[in-house]
């Protein structure tokens, strides 16, 4: 290990003061990516959760929950046009306003070794599941271009994942200036490429932020129409 | 994205197969200047001056494309390599670690981008940042140009001459001038010179804060003149004008803009420390130009420089007010931290604090630290329930600033967010653990400034209570000591 070594905090810049102590002069050495103050600040989502969108029944008032399920889910449940396509989701970090600045920079302000951050969550997942393909939730080709890099797929890249690409999405205006109804109601705005196999796969889909599960929702219809066995998600925030 | 260098043009282009992202070739062409070129005058005005990014810039690159073609507009490398090591061309950075890489989609190649000035737009080894080089637009100048009807003190006065001679002889000076000189009147002769020889000026300053304070007072000394006011989401972000007011941050998107720059608050954070904001001062005056800097505290290498002669300066040593400067007391309080650990402050601290709620003077207490500052702010509220706290990160801060203002607060404990900037007309000043590193020199001598600043009040106390004096206490009081000596042989101060 290299004393001299000065880790900087890829969030806040500030270095890095190692713990140091009997564990850390004996075991392997982990990058440090973080400092403690800035990891502190993430808040991982735990408690009680809705079994498909893991939503925190925590912070739900009672009228909004269905046994195990909460509000939203039952309602996309209960619509046969859309019931059972998403098997579940899960997600790692709750969207407070901290995880909103990180995701800011990482993603429109395109600082893409952020994404380094997520790495560990993203393993420690796929400890306890093995899908067959991970999928990123793909950008238009316009708004790639004008990021540069898919979000998704990065973080899918930095954890040494080989990302599976069998979606194109059309280009449409931003999901984030529009309301639940309007997420819903749009016509598919994704496309199979029927190239990759998908019949009979375990697929895992990935994206940044959980808002309505709408875009999740859309791209699992398609993939599971197309012969997926199983559609899982993950997104880093919710 | 890709160039294609064919017939000593550079051509956008996808195919990876000839185009090369714009860092990897050698020297950029620049076509020569076509006369007959019917320009776009909205992209003149946007571009004048400026460097930016293709995303900065609402016209299509088929456009940006004929002008560089015609020799109107020129690429630069966004990322310029130099002996193998990678500079941004915009903010100057070229420290490893301040640099990340990615797979971009829009070269295909992994890509370099910097960190540094990526608030900004990212600037990656694929991008060309993008200038002017036609003819700048014409100003068209009022009639009346200066409209300020206010008279100047003597101090002010000489300082005022050197300003103009320096913008007409495209010099540099630092103009030294004690908290509650009143700069920025100082400026106006030499920046109406400027503008009278249709000169393009800028005046920069660290914080958002002053920009916003001084644009109302600019646009009212200068009533026909267009300024613009940059800072983080401004609207002013495409305007050119003649009068440029602008965070330091801002002068990132400008190179080789103006004739006059004039640089506030020279010894302040974050200018001393971020390189990358002297590098942007340095591109965003034009290779020909004159260069201000303003402060109440230049930094021991600059006074020196001054005594030394090998820099330029004035000084204004007293304030408009003709008043001396207040003098701080040392005051010796023994171990106060220690005190502090158990809840209590030493007596001499607590008598002076006890004396200002008596007398109904407001005051202003300066710790070094938030945790030593939240930790007595208990213990003090005992004493007046009203007494609040700030600091940088405060939600509250511009708030409980106001209310310090109206008088609802009869004392406010704050770390050196508030050394400068900020002034409250009648108040007595303190320093809590004057030994700590964080007071400079500097910080010490802003923060005595803060008494004594109205001309109903010009007189205010300033102590620092310290467990053993340091030598940044001691130079403060020099310092001070000698701009009244100086103010009273100048004749600017009436005692």
């Amino acid at each position: 290990m290299n004393l001299f070594h000065q880790a900087q905090c890829l969030i806040c810049h500030e270095i890095i003061q190692p713990l140091m102590g009997w564990r850390a002069i004996f075991s392997e050495e982990k990058e440090l990516i973080i400092c403690p103050t800035c990891e502190g600040k993430f808040e991982k989502i735990q408690g009680e959760k809705c079994r498909i969108c893991s939503r925190l029944f925590q912070f739900l008032d009672e009228r909004f929950r269905h046994g195990d399920l909460c509000h939203d889910c039952e309602r996309w449940e209960k619509d046969p046009e859309w019931k059972g396509y998403l098997d579940s989701n899960h997600s790692i970090f709750i969207y407070n306003d901290f995880f909103k600045e990180v995701m800011a920079k990482f993603k429109y302000r395109g600082d893409y070794v952020l994404a380094k951050i997520f790495v560990q969550s993203i393993k420690e997942f796929l400890w306890k599941t093995t899908p067959d393909l991970l999928v990123p939730i793909p950008l238009s080709n316009e708004r790639l271009y004008e990021r540069g890099f898919n979000q998704a797929e990065a973080v899918l890249i930095e954890s040494g994942l080989t990302p599976t690409i069998p979606l194109t999405r059309i280009h449409s205006e931003k999901q984030s200036k529009k309301s639940r109804l309007e997420r819903i109601h749009i016509p598919q705005v994704f496309q199979v490429d029927h190239q990759i196999e998908i019949i009979g796969k375990n697929i895992l889909l990935l994206d940044d932020i959980y808002t309505t599960g709408s875009t999740l929702r859309h791209a699992a219809k398609l993939l599971k129409e197309s012969g997926a066995e199983r559609v899982q998600s993950l997104t880093l925030a919710r | 994205m890709r160039f294609l260098l064919k017939d000593n043009i550079l051509i956008p282009e996808k195919n990876k197969e000839y185009a090369l992202p714009i860092s990897q070739i050698q020297t950029i062409p620049q076509p020569s200047l076509n006369p007959n070129f019917p320009y776009n005058p909205d992209l003149q005005l946007l571009l004048s001056g400026k460097q930016l990014l293709l995303d900065d810039l609402p016209f299509p690159l088929d456009e940006i494309q004929t002008h560089y073609e015609n020799g109107y507009i020129t690429y630069r490398k966004g990322i310029e390599y130099s002996r193998n090591k990678p500079v941004c061309s915009r903010c100057g950075n070229k420290t490893e670690n301040w640099f990340g890489q990615f797979p971009c989609s829009r070269c295909g190649e992994i890509c370099l981008y910097c960190r540094k000035c990526l608030m900004m737009g990212r600037i990656s080894a694929c991008t060309p940042l993008i200038g002017w080089n036609g003819p700048t637009p014409e100003h068209h100048l009022p009639n009346r140009i200066l409209e300020w009807k206010g008279q100047l003190s003597l101090g002010q006065q000489s300082a005022s001459n050197r300003v103009v001679e320096t913008v007409n002889n495209m010099k540099e000076l630092l103009v030294w001038a004690v908290c509650g000189a009143g700069k920025t009147e100082v400026l106006f002769a030499g920046i109406e010179s400027a503008l009278v020889a249709k000169k393009r000026v800028c005046i920069a300053t660290p914080r958002t804060d002053v920009v916003l304070e001084l644009t109302p007072r600019l646009k009212a000394a200068f009533p026909e003149i267009n300024v613009a006011s940059l800072y983080g989401g401004s609207e002013d972000r495409h305007l050119y004008a003649p009068l440029t007011i602008a965070t330091t941050h801002q002068l990132l998107r400008f190179y080789q803009a103006f004739d006059t720059v004039i640089l506030d608050e020279v010894d302040a954070f974050p200018y001393t420390v971020e390189e990358s904001l002297q590098y942007a001062a340095a591109q965003a005056r034009k290779p020909e130009s004159a260069m201000i800097y303003l402060t109440a505290t230049p930094n021991e290498k600059w006074q020196r420089e001054c005594r030394t002669g090998k820099r330029a300066f004035t000084t204004i040593p007293a304030r408009f007010h003709r008043y001396p400067l207040p003098v701080p007391h040392f005051n010796w309080c023994g171990n106060w931290q220690k005190e502090l650990k158990k809840d209590k402050l030493p007596a001499n601290i607590l008598n002076w604090i006890k004396a200002r709620l008596e007398n109904n003077k407001q005051a202003l207490l300066f710790f070094p630290h938030i945790r030593l500052m939240e930790k007595a702010l208990p213990g003090l509220r005992k004493l007046a329930p009203d007494i609040e706290a700030v600091h940088a990160e405060d939600p509250d801060r511009k708030e409980k600033v106001q209310k310090m203002r109206n008088k609802d607060i009869p004392l406010l404990l704050t770390t050196t967010i508030l050394e400068r900037g900020v002034t409250f007309p009648n108040i007595d000043v303190a320093v809590i653990g004057a030994e700590d590193d964080i007071f400079t020199e500097c910080a010490l001598v802003q923060i005595a400034g803060r008494a004594g600043r109205s001309k109903d009040f010009p007189r205010g106390i300033v102590t620092f209570f310290h467990y053993g004096k340091t030598e940044a206490m001691l130079k403060a009081r020099k310092q001070i000591i000698g701009m009244n000596q100086e103010g009273v042989r100048k004749g600017l101060i009436d005692e």
